[in-house]
């Protein structure tokens, strides 16, 4: 589930209120966005890499929180861990030219 | 914070040819379809188009077949595996429309990956690129998309839908588009499994689409179940084609044959299911090559987000892993089709992807990623068609004054509303009969029995006592779904006195000859079951 949403990265752009399909934060006057609805978090991952300043992290663990610090993501270099692994960089999308799935398919 | 909720008077209200519901491929294949076609479309989600439904956040096959002489082999050789519920003609023709969706992406410049003869690999979508682009490509088309809206009931004027009202979840405000057709693309039901992209899908189409007349089937087939890395949302399969399977104390789970399982998708499933309702169990993706290692890497990075954030090397490490539950989405139940054209029986209502019945595609197996994504492809494209076709139809009908909202359940009690009721103890109370293993992977009949009773008395409870007010009607809709959907799944699932496909009725083995057919499900409250006709009707113009 969505863990941080890290003050020192954050832009406050507020794409993440519009992007979260689970409705899961609120933006706010004066500062970085808010996980409000933290239970409807579907864990799909999909806000981080919306974000164009890696400032989400959305833990593994899908059915509450693990509790994961923002130092402790940060030393393990986990922000921005799967748009690079997709090839997303500052929000947007990229390397899907790239994905070598079909030799999966030809494994299979 | 969200605002309070305006008055009724300062309610968002549209008019449009076609609405489309749903934020998934088959919503904007719809949209785009529709747009096309001259009509002015609104697009309203629940969420985002682009991050909502199944898609946006997986990486998904598609069944794509090129035209030639071989098509027809391959959907022969498909329809040998569905259970005989599959119909060929709509199978084929689902492969064609798709087909030309694919290619019409690569004109609109969608970056498909290269073959090593530099060829486009257009058999595969990448989830979140795919939806944004489609994002894209529906806003090009010029559709008003309305996001977080999400829908609470359609609108009839007597002989026709016309339209549906919902909320802006967002600001806590009402909306109603007034439309000429309805395209119901509001995905399948996960029954809430925290499953990736799938949370979402609450069956909302099916509830709305039976309270204005419509037939649903193939709700029996909801025991589909993916692996996926334990309390992770990570129901991709794929991965596990590769994988060694063992217990608690180490010993590994045997084949059919007597040898250890080493793929753990598609039949085997079955062999993993009996263990868990055993005890834990643990995976290691140790058949994997390194090449193939890296490809999944690469190819798969979502699968392996849980590996990486919980500091696992799963090639070389035994984890934990369960089966998640997938209700209708990789189950083959919903809304049924009348005709060619997605047209639900009910005037001026259509419906497109997992919240269709994909029996004439798949019937009793599931589709899996690929089917179901072609199926989005082409259903969407026809639904959206349709619509706006018989949108044109009725263009120069005023809107009628006496318009009629449909919803029921979760919105309007049948009795008085009751706090002692709530939309999170329903959803518990429906999720613990059907997503258990031992209950709905394996069934029998007397637990099918039990299941029933206790959902009969869910419903009562819900029709008679569940409301909300402002935007809790959002969740209180979600759960009279998901109870409607739990119902009629558990009591087509009694009705089937045998077993086919993921209907698997431990005390039925095999398969019947007098169930070689669809159940078909009409009304909510009272609903009856009935078998399908042979064929379904040819589009009538």
């Amino acid at each position: 589930m969505i863990e941080i949403v890290s003050a020192t990265r954050c832009v406050e752009c507020d794409i993440c209120v519009k992007v979260c399909p689970a409705n899961v934060f609120d933006a706010t006057d004066n500062g970085v966005p808010v996980i409000a609805r933290h239970e409807d978090c579907q864990t799909c991952f999909l806000c981080e890499i919306y974000c164009p300043t890696d400032a989400l992290y959305v833990a593994e663990f899908a059915e509450g929180p693990t509790g994961i610090t923002e130092a402790q993501a940060d030393a393990r270099q986990l922000f921005g861990s799967y748009a690079r692994g997709l090839g997303w960089k500052r929000g947007k999308a990229g390397g899907s030219e790239f994905d070598p799935t079909h030799r999966i398919r030809v494994a299979q | 914070m969200p605002k309070p909720q305006k008055s009724v008077s300062d309610r968002l209200h549209l008019q449009a040819d076609v609405l489309v519901l749903g934020g998934g491929p088959s919503a904007a294949w719809a949209a785009v379809a529709a747009a096309e076609s001259g009509a002015k479309v609104v697009l309203a989600d629940k969420g985002y188009l682009g991050t909502s439904g199944a898609t946006a956040p997986s990486n998904t096959g598609t069944w794509c077949v090129p035209p030639g002489d071989n098509r027809h082999a391959v959907v022969e050789r498909r329809w040998q595996r569905t259970g005989e519920l599959a119909d060929p003609r709509w199978m084929l023709r689902c492969v064609d429309t798709a087909y030309r969706n694919l290619l019409r992406l690569s004109e609109w410049g969608y970056p498909f990956p290269s073959e090593d003869d530099g060829r486009l690999y257009i058999a595969n979508l990448r989830g979140p690129d795919y939806m944004r682009f489609m994002r894209r490509r529906v806003l090009l088309a010029g559709v008003t998309v309305l996001d977080h809206h999400p829908a609470l009931e359609l609108l009839s004027d007597g002989d026709a839908i016309v339209g549906a009202a919902g909320v802006v979840r967002q600001i806590g405000q009402d909306w109603r588009v007034d439309a000429n057709a309805v395209v119901l693309a509001t995905g399948g039901c996960a029954f809430r499994e925290r499953i990736l992209g799938a949370t979402g899908l609450t069956g909302d189409g099916y509830l709305m689409a039976a309270e204005a007349g419509a037939s649903l089937s193939g709700m029996e087939f909801t025991g589909k179940y993916t692996l996926a890395p334990y309390g992770s949302s990570l129901n991709k399969g794929l991965p596990f084609r590769w994988a060694s399977f063992h217990r608690e104390d180490g010993s590994p789970i045997l084949g059919p044959t007597g040898e250890p399982l080493r793929n753990g998708i598609g039949d085997r499933e079955e062999e993993v299911a009996r263990a868990l309702i055993v005890g834990p169990v643990y995976a290691r993706l140790d058949q994997a090559e390194p090449a193939l290692q890296g490809w999944l890497r690469q190819g798969q990075p979502n699968c392996f987000v849980p590996y990486d954030r919980a500091g696992i090397d799963p090639f070389s490490e035994l984890f934990r892993i369960t089966l998640r539950a997938e209700g209708t989405v990789r189950g083959t139940g919903g809304i049924n089709i009348v005709s060619d054209d997605c047209a639900t029986g009910v005037p001026g209502l259509y419906v497109a992807g997992d919240a269709a019945s994909r029996e004439m595609m798949t019937g009793a197996v599931s589709g899996g990623g690929a089917v179901n994504s072609s199926w989005a492809l082409a259903s969407g494209w026809w639904a959206g068609k349709g619509a706006s076709t018989h949108a044109q139809r009725r263009t120069g009908k005023a809107f009628r004054s006496a318009v009629q909202s449909l919803g029921q359940a979760g919105l309007h009690p049948a009795s008085s509303a009751s706090a002692d009721i709530s939309a999170g103890e329903v959803i518990e109370a429906v999720r613990s009969e059907v997503t258990p293993l031992d209950k709905n992977f394996f069934r029998t009949g007397e637990g099918l029995e039990k299941s029933g009773e206790r959902l009969e008395s869910v419903w009562r409870d819900v029709r008679d006592h569940l409301q909300g007010e402002g935007l809790d009607r959002v969740r209180t809709r979600e759960a009279a779904s998901i109870a409607a959907a739990g119902r009629w799944s558990v009591a087509a699932a009694l009705h089937r006195t045998e077993s086919r496909g993921m209907h698997r009725r431990t005390d039925l083995p095999g398969k019947s000859p007098a169930f070689a057919h669809r159940l078909v499900i009409t009304g909510v409250d009272a609903f009856r079951i009935a078998g399908a006709p042979e064929r379904l009707a040819e589009l009538a113009s």
